[in-house]
């Protein structure tokens, strides 16, 4: 804290509050904070949640496994993918099924597709949050390609619901190999663009580095995973950590950043971007041929007993846990979703700041509000 | 983990139950004994189980259970903690937020959804619906009968 903010804090200026949101337009969804200040220093930030709760959880003790997919997508509708393949996982894990290794690969391909597009939907709303609106145009341009190949293979663009426990509704498009080297060779040319445009932008710079610093042990103690406990050097990346799908067969790095600010935020994403393309490229070449589901029985009905099963979205860590008493139906579910703990840490984060940064900072731990509410 | 810090855990509370889960080591403590239990593990060197990544409770009907999910960064291992709650109305355990600020959150979650109150909280509020909710919809014996239809 500087001298004059201090100054700022403890002199005439009264308390007062403000509220950002329900509606407000960095907030990309329904969520308010109650944001208390004095002159234009916050002095604390109260999350107000639950605005869209539909209760998913308590829907999915009605439903059967086949059915609980198409609602995890409805949480976290960036990582769609991601979302149903973790519940895919935990329901095959409890019945041990052995999927074919065609479906790992076709799995893991989206999954990093769709870090992908979140990502470029990431960049292009932040940077328009701070006011450099190209962002935008240039963000959404490529990540068209991705939902075209989505669309092509499996008719919907954002809620995917394309696999089912055991592998995949259908087998994929004939041109989706093609489609993925073609996208692949045009995105490695466009992703230093991003860098040209907004990176080294000195306003930008001027507006991120430095603003809403978090240390290691704070993400930790706060739950805060995927990029943005990265960001602060939490080594909490699950491909690497309890690797999954076809995750244990390719080379990547996970990118670390020991600075904590909103900038090492955004450079890791940008970062993983690069990633995501190395795993695609080592996958999308050798897919195995062969069926595109393990055999199911017509019900499932897992064992009694609880299981857990953790996979990284594009925002961090998911985790499923079932509790099942036998029965089609799970007794129990909980979704421990990444934006849920991610939220919480906006407190800690924009006291002391200016209120001019509180939208850099929540911009930069890149929330999704139905995955907050469920 | 080792067959030693089982040992160490069973030495130091006699009244924890260990259990081999499907996917963690699982451990069951009396509701009186939650936060000591909690901070050993959290405190010791040997376990060190600095991220707590889920909680969350499960209605049995006749008793509550509370699960923790633990992971110590730096040994790269999880466990599963337990304890069971007993009764309907004025339930209440011991809070965990001040070992894991993460809990403070989950733990309103699971006020709100199931009506379990946690002592010593700072900020005991609802955190989904609304201050004047009628009952905690995940309890088994939630009644809704607009919303939920009984097949």
């Amino acid at each position: 804290m500087t001298e004059e903010i201090k100054e700022i804090l403890f002199t005439e200026h009264e308390e007062y509050m403000i509220n950002m949101g329900p509606q407000h337009p960095s907030t990309h969804g329904v969520l308010r904070f109650e944001v208390f200040l004095k002159g234009e220093v916050v002095t604390r930030l109260v999350p107000h949640c639950g605005y869209i709760h539909r209760g998913i959880e308590k829907m999915c003790e009605k439903d059967t496994y086949p059915q609980i997919i198409h609602l995890t997508d409805r949480m976290d509708y960036f990582s769609a993918h991601m979302n149903n393949e973790a519940v895919c996982l935990c329901v095959e894990n409890a019945l041990q099924v052995e999927v074919p290794e065609r479906v790992k690969y076709i799995r893991t391909i989206l999954a990093e597709l769709g870090r992908l597009a979140s990502h470029q939907l990431w960049w292009c709303a932040f940077g328009m949050d701070l006011g450099a609106l190209t962002t935008f145009f240039y963000g959404l341009r490529d990540r068209e390609k991705i939902l075209d190949i989505f669309e092509e293979s499996f008719g919907s663009r954002l809620l995917h619901s394309f696999i089912t426990p055991g592998g995949l509704m259908h087998d994929v498009h004939p041109n989706f190999q093609n489609r993925i080297k073609e996208f692949i060779k045009y995105f490695r040319k466009k992703l230093p663009e991003y860098d040209q445009l907004l990176t080294g932008n000195i306003i930008f710079q001027n507006r991120t580095k430095g603003i809403g610093q978090l240390s290691k042990e704070d993400a930790i103690a706060y739950g805060i995973t995927g990029p943005s406990g990265r960001g602060s050097g939490f080594s909490c990346d699950i491909r690497k950590k309890y690797p999954y799908s076809a995750y244990p067969y390719v080379q990547f790095e996970e990118k670390l950043s020991e600075v904590g600010d909103t900038f090492s935020r955004y450079k890791l994403r940008i970062d993983e971007m690069w990633e995501s393309m190395k795993i695609i490229e080592q996958l999308v070449d050798n897919i195995p041929e062969g069926d595109y589901t393990a055999k199911m029985k017509a019900v499932l009905r897992l064992p009694e007993g609880e299981y857990f099963q953790k996979v990284e979205t594009a925002r961090g860590e998911l985790g499923v846990y079932i509790v099942s008493d036998g029965n089609k139906y799970p007794y129990r579910i909980k979704f421990r979703t990444p934006n849920f703990s991610n939220l919480f840490i906006m407190n800690k984060l924009a006291s002391g700041g200016k209120i001019a940064d509180l939208v850099a900072i929540s911009g930069s731990l890149d929330l999704i509000i139905p995955d907050i509410d469920r | 983990m080792t067959e030693e810090l089982f040992n160490i855990l069973k030495s130091q509370f006699e009244s924890v139950e260990i259990k081999e889960g499907k996917n963690y080591p699982e451990f069951y403590i009396p509701a009186s004994e939650l936060t000591t239990f909690c901070k050993f593990l959290k405190d010791d060197d040997r376990f060190s189980f600095d991220f707590l990544f889920n909680l969350t409770a499960v209605d049995w009907i006749e008793y509550f259970n509370l699960v923790y999910h633990l992971e110590s960064t730096k040994n790269n291992k999880c466990i599963v903690v337990k304890s069971k709650v007993e009764g309907r109305d004025n339930v209440s355990i011991d809070t965990v937020s001040m070992l894991w600020p993460a809990a403070e959150f989950f733990e309103r979650e699971v006020f709100d959804l199931f009506g379990i109150n946690f002592n010593n909280h700072p900020d005991m509020r609802r955190l989904f619906l609304e201050e004047n909710w009628n009952g905690h919809p995940l309890r088994k014996d939630y009644i809704d009968e607009i919303n939920i239809i009984e097949r």
